[in-house]
C-alpha cells in the first residue's frame, strides 16, 4: 500500500497515510531544518528564548542542552534568579512556620460572599515594605511571594524545563488558593509534593499530593471519616482529637472521585461510581494534623473504616489502615488508563492539541514500562519524530502565562516585582493558583484564543515594549532596532511574513519609528502568539 | 392537574414544533426578523454542581428534612425558612429579591432537569451542557453558537460572553465576543490599532485571524458606547461581585441597541461538599440579586428578553458527612423573563423517597435540559430546527407541553 501510496499525488498520499495511519508524508513524519529545531525546543522545553539562546544551543548542541534540561539539578543556575528569590521568604517556610509567622486567623477569610480585593500595590522588595504588609494584610503577602516565586523562575532559571514542568503538575493537581486555610499551604504544596518529582516517579509525586494538607483541604479528605467511627468518635464526648474533627461525620466523595478522574485514570479510565465510593472508604482517617498551627499529614487509625474493599476489581481486606490507601494510589499508578491519560496530556502540552496517537502509545509503554518514570516518558517524547515536526511547530497558542514570560525574556527585560506580570495573566485569563475547579486550565487554543484574550495581549504587549508596565524594565538602547525585519528577526527569530511587514510599515507611515512600537506590535501579533 | 405552556406568547410558528420545517415557516420566520432581532437570550452558568434543593426547596418533602439533619431550609414559616412559590416548592431565602418577579409571572423553573448521561464529572458533565451533545465529547462548537447560525447575519457584537475566556457554550463557526467591560474594550496605546488591525486581517494564521478580525470590528461597534458612562435604569442596584457586574454589562450591551442576540456570563464556587450552610447563602445573594437588577434595569424590555440559569448536575439527596452534598443527578433549572409563563413552577417531580431515586441517592432526571433549552432557541430565537442546535435530539411527543409540576 505504501508504495501504491508514493505514487500518487502529495495531497492523496497525505490523505492515504492519514487513513492508514502509514508513515508516509504527514505533517508529523515531516523533519524540522535544523535552525527551526532549537527555536522549537526552546519554544517548548522553555519558556522562550532570550536573545542569543538560539545560538547558544546551538554551540552547544541541541541535544546536550536538551540532556541538561533532563537533569537540572546539574545545571549552574542564574545567579539573578537567587537575589530576586531572596526577599521572598515565606516561600521557604514549612507549613508550620508559616502558621506562626501569618497568624491563621487573619489568613482564613470566610468561604462564603463577597471576596475582599486582591489588589496589593506591588512592594520594591524592601524590607520595610514587607514588614509593613506582614502587619496589615499577611494573605496579601504570602500571595505575592507565590506569584512572585513562579514568575521569578519561569524568567530567569536556567532550569527551564523543571519550571515548565511544574507549572504542568501543579495544574494537573490543581488546588484553588482562596479555598480556606489553601493558601498558606500551597507554598509547601508546590515546593515538596510537586517541584521534587516533576522528572521523577510518578507514584511518588501522587503519594506526596494525596498526603499533603493543601490537597486534604481542598478535597475535603481530611474530614471524610468513617461514618460508624465518627458516631463513636461523638458518643465519646467529643473530647480528643483535632478540634475541627468533632464537626465530622461521615464519608466525603471528593477526593476519591477527583483522584480516579482528574489525578490518574481519566473520566473514561474505565471506573464506576462504585468504585469512587469504595476509593473514598480507602481514604477515611487521611486527615490533617493540628491544621491551624503545625498542619501535617496524619493518619487517623480510628476514623478508619476497616471493612472490605474492593477497587476496580482489586479486593482490599477487611483489617487495613493507612496501607488501603497506599494500595490504592500504587493501583492507579501502575493502571494502563493512568499511562495513556498522563501521556496524552503531556503530549497535549510539549506537542500538539490533538497529539498524534501513535506518539501517546509509545509514551504510555515507557511509562509502564519504567513503573512510571516521568524523566523516561519525556525522553520518548522530545526524541520522537512528531516532537520535532513540521506538525508540531508552532502548532501550540501560548497560555497567557507562557505569553507574558516569553515576551519578557524575548525582550531581556528586568524584573524587579513580577506583581503587575501576575496580574497581566490574570487579564489574558489565567489568574496564577485562582483556577477554582479541580480540572486546573485545559491547555488547548479554544481556551485562550477570544477577542478579550487577544486584545489582553496586545495591550500588554504594548505597554511591556513601551516600558510602561511597572516593576519592569525593558533597554531602550542599541540593542533594540525600529527596523521591522531586523526587529522581527529578533523577536521571532524568523523572517516577517508579508501581512506582519506590511502592517508594520503602515504604522510607521510619516513618523519616525520607535523601537519600542515596532517591538510592541510584534509581541501582539500573531505569529508570538504560537510557540 | 394543569397543563399550560412555559411561553406565554403563542404563535402559529412555535404551534408548529420544530421537526423539519415548512417552507412557509421559514418563509414567516423571514418575515419576523425585526422583530428576532430585538430578541435576547441570556444564559448564566453556576459552575460547580449547584444545590438545587436548597435553592429551589421541595418542603412538602418528608423524606428531604430526613436525610438533610443539619443542611435543610426549614418549612415556609418557620425561622429562615423557605419562600413558598406554590405551597409545594419554596425558594431559599437569600433569593428573596425573587419572590417578587415570581408573582409578576417573569420568574419560574424547572425542577428534574438534567442529562441522559450520568456522569458525575464537573469537567465533562459542564462541557455535556455547554457543548449540547451529553455522552459525545468530540462535539467542537456550543449550543449557543449552533443557536446563532440559523439566523440572519448580525451584528459584529451579536453573541457575547463576559470574562477573558470564550465559554464552551459560546465557540464555533459563528463570532462571538469575550469582553470584560466595554471601558476596557480597546487598544490602548494610540496609533497601535491601526497597525494591529491590519496584522490579524492579513494573517494566515486561521484561528487568530479571525479572533484578531472580531475584535476589531467589534471594537469599533462598541467605541460610541465607550464614551458614555452607564448608570441603570429605575433604579436598579447590581451586588457586588462578578455576577452582578456581568450582568450589567450585559444590560449595557442591550439597552444600547447593537445587535446583541445571545449573551452568557457564569459564577463559580457551588461545589460545596463541606460546610454548605456558610456557603451556599453568600452565592445566592449574589446569584438572585443580579437577577433581580437586571429584571428591574431592564424595565419593560423584559418582554423580549429571557434568562436561563443551568448548572452541570445536582447534589446528593441526603446530606454528607462534612455538612455538605456530594456531586448527585438532577438539577433545577431557574427562567426569567417576558416570553416566560412565569409564577408556576414547571417538570414533572419525580420525589425523594429511596426508591424513586436515581442509583438509589440522587434526584431523578424527567426532563432532559435541552428540552429546556431548544424551547429557548426555537420559540425565543426562532430557530427552525432544534436538530440543528442540538444534534441527535429529538423533543419527546407532546413538545411544549410542560406540566405544571
Amino acid at each position: 500500500m505504501r508504495v501504491r501510496g508514493r505514487k500518487l499525488l502529495m495531497v492523496s498520499a497525505l490523505a492515504l497515510a492519514a487513513l492508514w495511519g502509514s508513515d508516509a508524508a504527514t505533517p508529523w513524519s515531516r523533519k524540522l531544518a535544523g535552525g527551526e529545531k532549537v527555536l522549537h525546543a526552546l519554544n517548548r522545553l522553555a519558556f522562550g528564548p532570550r536573545p542569543g539562546d538560539v545560538e547558544r544551543v546551538r554551540r552547544m548542541g541541541l541535544d546536550r542542552w536538551i540532556e541538561g534540561q533532563l537533569d537540572p539539578s546539574k545545571l549552574q543556575e542564574n545567579p539573578v534568579l537567587a537575589g530576586r528569590l531572596a526577599p521572598l521568604d515565606s516561600v521557604r517556610m514549612t507549613m508550620g512556620e508559616m502558621a506562626a509567622k501569618y497568624p491563621p486567623r487573619r489568613l482564613i477569610r470566610a468561604e462564603a460572599g463577597e471576596r475582599p480585593s486582591e489588589r496589593v500595590t506591588p512592594g520594591r522588595g524592601s524590607e520595610e515594605r514587607r514588614e509593613e504588609l506582614k502587619k496589615v494584610a499577611p494573605q496579601l503577602l504570602v500571595t505575592s511571594d507565590l506569584m512572585q516565586n513562579k514568575l521569578y523562575r519561569a524568567v530567569y532559571s536556567e532550569r527551564q524545563l523543571e519550571e515548565v514542568l511544574v507549572d504542568f503538575w501543579f495544574n494537573h493537581f490543581n488546588v484553588y488558593l482562596n479555598k480556606g486555610q489553601v493558601r498558606r499551604l500551597t507554598a509547601s504544596y508546590e515546593r515538596d509534593a510537586i517541584r521534587p518529582f516533576v522528572l521523577g516517579k510518578f507514584k511518588d509525586m501522587l503519594r506526596a499530593t494525596a498526603e499533603h494538607p493543601a490537597m486534604l483541604f481542598y478535597l475535603d479528605n481530611w474530614r471524610s471519616v468513617d461514618p460508624a467511627a465518627a458516631e463513636r468518635l461523638r458518643a465519646n464526648a467529643l473530647g480528643e482529637g483535632p478540634q475541627a474533627l468533632r464537626r465530622v461525620r461521615g464519608l466525603n466523595e471528593n477526593y476519591g472521585r477527583e483522584l480516579l478522574e482528574l489525578h490518574t485514570l481519566g473520566a473514561d479510565g474505565g471506573y464506576t461510581q462504585k468504585d469512587v465510593v469504595e476509593v473514598a472508604r480507602c481514604f477515611t482517617g487521611w486527615t490533617i494534623g493540628a491544621p491551624l498551627t503545625d498542619p501535617k499529614f496524619q493518619f487517623a487509625a480510628r476514623l478508619h473504616d476497616k471493612g472490605e474493599k474492593f477497587v476496580l476489581g482489586h479486593k482490599i481486606p477487611a483489617g487495613g489502615g493507612m496501607e488501603d490507601g497506599l494500595k490504592v494510589l500504587d493501583i492507579l499508578a501502575a493502571h494502563p488508563s493512568t499511562a495513556k491519560f498522563l501521556s496524552r496530556k503531556l503530549a497535549q502540552r510539549f506537542v500538539a492539541d490533538d497529539p498524534p496517537p501513535a506518539l501517546v502509545d509509545r509514551m504510555a509503554a515507557t511509562y509502564l514500562k519504567t513503573g512510571g518514570d516521568l524523566r523516561e516518558v519525556m525522553r520518548t517524547m522530545i526524541h520522537s519524530r512528531e516532537f520535532f515536526s513540521v506538525g508540531a511547530y508552532r502548532a501550540k497558542v501560548k497560555s497567557p502565562l507562557e505569553m507574558v514570560v516569553s515576551a519578557v525574556r524575548a525582550l531581556d527585560a528586568s524584573v524587579q516585582s513580577a506583581l503587575p506580570l501576575s496580574k497581566a495573566i490574570d487579564e489574558l485569563g489565567q489568574p496564577l493558583y485562582r483556577k477554582e475547579e479541580p480540572t486546573g486550565y485545559r491547555d488547548t487554543a479554544g481556551e485562550w484564543v477570544n477577542t478579550a484574550g487577544l486584545l489582553a495581549r496586545m495591550n500588554f504587549s504594548l505597554q511591556l515594549a513601551g516600558g510602561r508596565l511597572r516593576g519592569t524594565g525593558v533597554a531602550q538602547d542599541g540593542s533594540s532596532v525600529a527596523d521591522p525585519r531586523q526587529a522581527s528577526l529578533r523577536l521571532l527569530h524568523e523572517e516577517p511574513s508579508p501581512a506582519l511587514l506590511a502592517a508594520l510599515e503602515k504604522s510607521l507611515e510619516g513618523k519616525p519609528a520607535t523601537p519600542a512600537m515596532v517591538a510592541g506590535l510584534i509581541l501582539g501579533s500573531p505569529e508570538f502568539q504560537r510557540r | 392537574m394543569n397543563t399550560r405552556r412555559i411561553f406565554l406568547k403563542q404563535s402559529a410558528l412555535a404551534m408548529a414544533g420544530f421537526g423539519a420545517a415548512p417552507l412557509w415557516i421559514r418563509r414567516a420566520l423571514a418575515a419576523t426578523d425585526e422583530a428576532a432581532r430585538r430578541k435576547v437570550l441570556v444564559t448564566i452558568f453556576l459552575r460547580g454542581a449547584a444545590d438545587g434543593l436548597n435553592i429551589l426547596v421541595p418542603f412538602t418533602e418528608q423524606a428531604y428534612y430526613d436525610v438533610r439533619p443539619t443542611l435543610a431550609v426549614p418549612r415556609p414559616g418557620r425561622d429562615e425558612g423557605a419562600i413558598s412559590l406554590d405551597g409545594r416548592f419554596g425558594l431559599h431565602p437569600a433569593l428573596a429579591p425573587l419572590e417578587r418577579f415570581y408573582k409578576e409571572k417573569l420568574f419560574s423553573a424547572v425542577v428534574a432537569t438534567g442529562s441522559p448521561d450520568p456522569t458525575r464529572s464537573h469537567f465533562d458533565a459542564q462541557d455535556y451542557m455547554e457543548s449540547g451533545t451529553p455522552g459525545r465529547k468530540s462535539t467542537q462548537d456550543g449550543w449557543l453558537n449552533r443557536a446563532l447560525s440559523p439566523l440572519p447575519d448580525g451584528s459584529p457584537v451579536r453573541a457575547v460572553s463576559i470574562g477573558p475566556r470564550l465559554p464552551r457554550s459560546l465557540r464555533g463557526a459563528q463570532p462571538a465576543v469575550a469582553l470584560n467591560t466595554v471601558e476596557e474594550f480597546r487598544v490602548k496605546q494610540a496609533g497601535a490599532s491601526v497597525a494591529l488591525e491590519s496584522m490579524y486581517a492579513g494573517s494566515h494564521d486561521a484561528a487568530l485571524g479571525a479572533a484578531g478580525r472580531e475584535t476589531f470590528e467589534a471594537m469599533k461597534l462598541l467605541e460610541p458606547l465607550r464614551r458614555q458612562s452607564y448608570s441603570p435604569g429605575n433604579g436598579a442596584s447590581y451586588p457586588r461581585g462578578k455576577l452582578g457586574a456581568g450582568m450589567e454589562q450585559i444590560a449595557r450591551l442591550i439597552k444600547a441597541n447593537v445587535g446583541l442576540q445571545v449573551a452568557f456570563t457564569d459564577l463559580g464556587g457551588w461545589d460545596h461538599h463541606t460546610n454548605e450552610r456558610a456557603q451556599l447563602p453568600g452565592l445566592l445573594r449574589q446569584f438572585g440579586g443580579a437577577m433581580a437588577a437586571f429584571a428591574q434595569d431592564m424595565g419593560s424590555r423584559m418582554e423580549d428578553i429571557a434568562v436561563v440559569a443551568m448548572s452541570e448536575f445536582g447534589r446528593t439527596v441526603r446530606e454528607n458527612g462534612n455538612g455538605g452534598t456530594d456531586h448527585g443527578h438532577a438539577n433545577t433549572m431557574f427562567l426569567m423573563g417576558g416570553p416566560v409563563a412565569g409564577g408556576a413552577i414547571y417538570g414533572q417531580w419525580p420525589g425523594l423517597d429511596r426508591d424513586c431515586l436515581h442509583e438509589g441517592r440522587d434526584l431523578a432526571v424527567t426532563t432532559d435540559f435541552r428540552d429546556v433549552l431548544a424551547s429557548f432557541a426555537c420559540r425565543h430565537l426562532g430557530v427552525a430546527n432544534a436538530a440543528s442546535v442540538f444534534p441527535g435530539f429529538t423533543q419527546p411527543p407532546g413538545g411544549w407541553e410542560w406540566k405544571r409540576s
